[in-house]
């Protein structure tokens, strides 16, 4: 039987892959119910996002389908689906092991990448204007402390985004 | 005088120094003393969480390394932040393994998590360390005309088992805190849903209807105020009203509090010294219920 496409893009040991990383412990235990889609508020408002939908397609090894879409980048973290899941999957955490791993392969998302190379050139993720630095004296702040961006870049180092900088920087 | 180490994460001194202004007047005027150390660096919440969980870890412990150092234990402002450092602290002491992992790549900084101190949301420490009676007897302006609609926010409360903050499904130590006021804590559909703060920046759209369900039930419920306890939330919910007046032609009006801003005016705090500016939505229609 030629089963075309779908032989070349199932990967029957991507649950391995994923078991292995931590956060993808707990998917093998999931049986499907559906709690988790019942409890999500993404999936109540679009198609775009089922995790039920999301766990079923990577138990069946559709690698591609799965790293290479936008739906994992649509869960909102919420991890209401991971509180009632009833066999204990850490369906939040799977998401966040999907998305390493799409990280890795080099399906990222604009906005992710933004988030990672902000966390190497300036320690944090979220970027403090002059004006609010100098409106913290006017309203009674404390000036900020300094960010130990130099302890971070260590503990960066030989990560995913350490090598996602330098791919950055190579490609720049 | 109880003192902890503050986290003050990055969106807060980014945007809302309404929410830092109010917390540390309100919590100094309580007993507690916030120490600002030097070389924190991001939580490492779940957008970050997304790229490399285990490095996030890393970070977040990095953190917590430095309260240890200085002997004090974290208050967190955010929830955002609270769940990053919450969880790392308890899944780093669970779990002997993890923990050696991780103090392998924290030594490349010269560093060791110890596992000696733990990680509060400002709420716990209200709730544990002043108690809700003692609130009570602080204030001087009750909020007593003020229908307050709380919103824990999701990374305060799950997940349960790592942050062991209050019950999942029907949480009651906010609403506690907001009675504690004056104020009267409403109820309203789909209280403990998300705002779809983290969908923000990837799927606004969807982001926006999300939010745009919270107003909408808030309203129905005749609140006066929304009132938050994470600078996202708050972002999500505020700002996020000018965006759903361009995207869907509603415009509902709802002021959206930070709890320590409601707790700072019931303390009889000057509404002026709380930087009112920083709202986008204006908060005048709560002030003149304050008196």
């Amino acid at each position: 039987m030629n089963c075309g496409k779908e032989e070349m893009t199932t990967d029957l040991v991507f649950s391995d892959t994923i078991t292995s990383r931590l956060g993808g412990e707990t998917i093998t235990s999931c049986y499907q119910c559906g709690t988790c889609a019942s409890s999500c508020p993404v999936a109540k408002i679009t198609d775009k996002f089922n995790p039920r939908e999301v766990i079923k397609l990577s138990l069946l090894g559709e690698k591609e389908e799965v790293l290479s879409g936008d739906s994992i980048w649509l869960c909102c973290s919420c991890y209401n689906c991971q509180e009632r899941c009833p066999q204990k999957v850490e369906i939040a955490d799977v998401i966040y092991a999907l998305r390493n791993i799409a990280f890795e392969k080099g399906y990222i998302p604009t906005l992710y990448s933004e988030f990672a190379s902000a966390i190497i050139n300036d320690g944090r993720i979220g970027k403090i204007s002059k004006f609010m630095e100098q409106k913290r004296s006017t309203i009674g702040l404390p000036p900020l402390q300094p960010i130990g961006v130099d302890a971070l870049r260590k503990i960066l180092s030989g990560t995913a985004f350490e090598k996602f900088q330098q791919k950055k920087e190579e490609m720049s | 005088m109880t003192s902890y180490a503050l986290f003050l994460g990055c969106t807060i001194p980014a945007r809302q120094p309404n929410y830092e202004v109010s917390a540390r007047k309100a919590l100094a005027k309580l007993g507690i003393e916030l120490v600002d150390l030097a070389n924190m660096t991001c939580c490492a919440p779940p957008p970050v969480q997304s790229i490399d969980f285990e490095t996030s870890l890393s970070i977040a412990a990095h953190n917590i390394c430095l309260a240890e150092e200085a002997d004090l234990n974290i208050v967190t402002l955010c929830t955002g932040c609270f769940e990053s450092l919450a969880m790392t602290n308890t899944m780093l002491k669970e779990n002997e393994k993890l923990k050696e992992d991780v103090n392998t790549i924290l030594s490349k900084a010269g560093k060791e998590f110890k596992g000696s101190k733990e990680v509060k949301h400002y709420l716990q420490v209200l709730k544990d360390d002043i108690g809700v009676e003692r609130i009570k007897q602080s204030i001087s302006k009750p909020l007593s005309k003020l229908k307050v609609a709380s919103f824990s926010g999701c990374h305060l409360l799950r997940p349960s088992e790592l942050l062991k903050f209050d019950d999942p499904e029907r949480p009651h130590i906010f609403d506690n805190l907001i009675e504690a006021l004056g104020a009267t804590s409403i109820e309203y559909r789909n209280k403990l849903k998300c705002c779809g703060g983290l969908l923000r920046g990837y799927a606004d759209d969807l982001a926006l209807k999300i939010a745009r369900e919270k107003l909408v039930n808030t309203t129905k419920a005749g609140a006066d105020c929304i009132s938050t306890l994470c600078p996202f939330c708050f972002l999500t919910l505020d700002m996020g009203q000018l965006m759903i007046k361009s995207r869907f032609q509603e415009e509902y009006n709802m002021p959206v509090l930070h709890y320590t801003e409601l707790l700072s005016l019931a303390l009889g705090i000057d509404p002026k010294e709380l930087a009112p500016e920083f709202h986008k939505i204006k908060v005048h229609s709560v002030l003149n219920k304050i008196s």
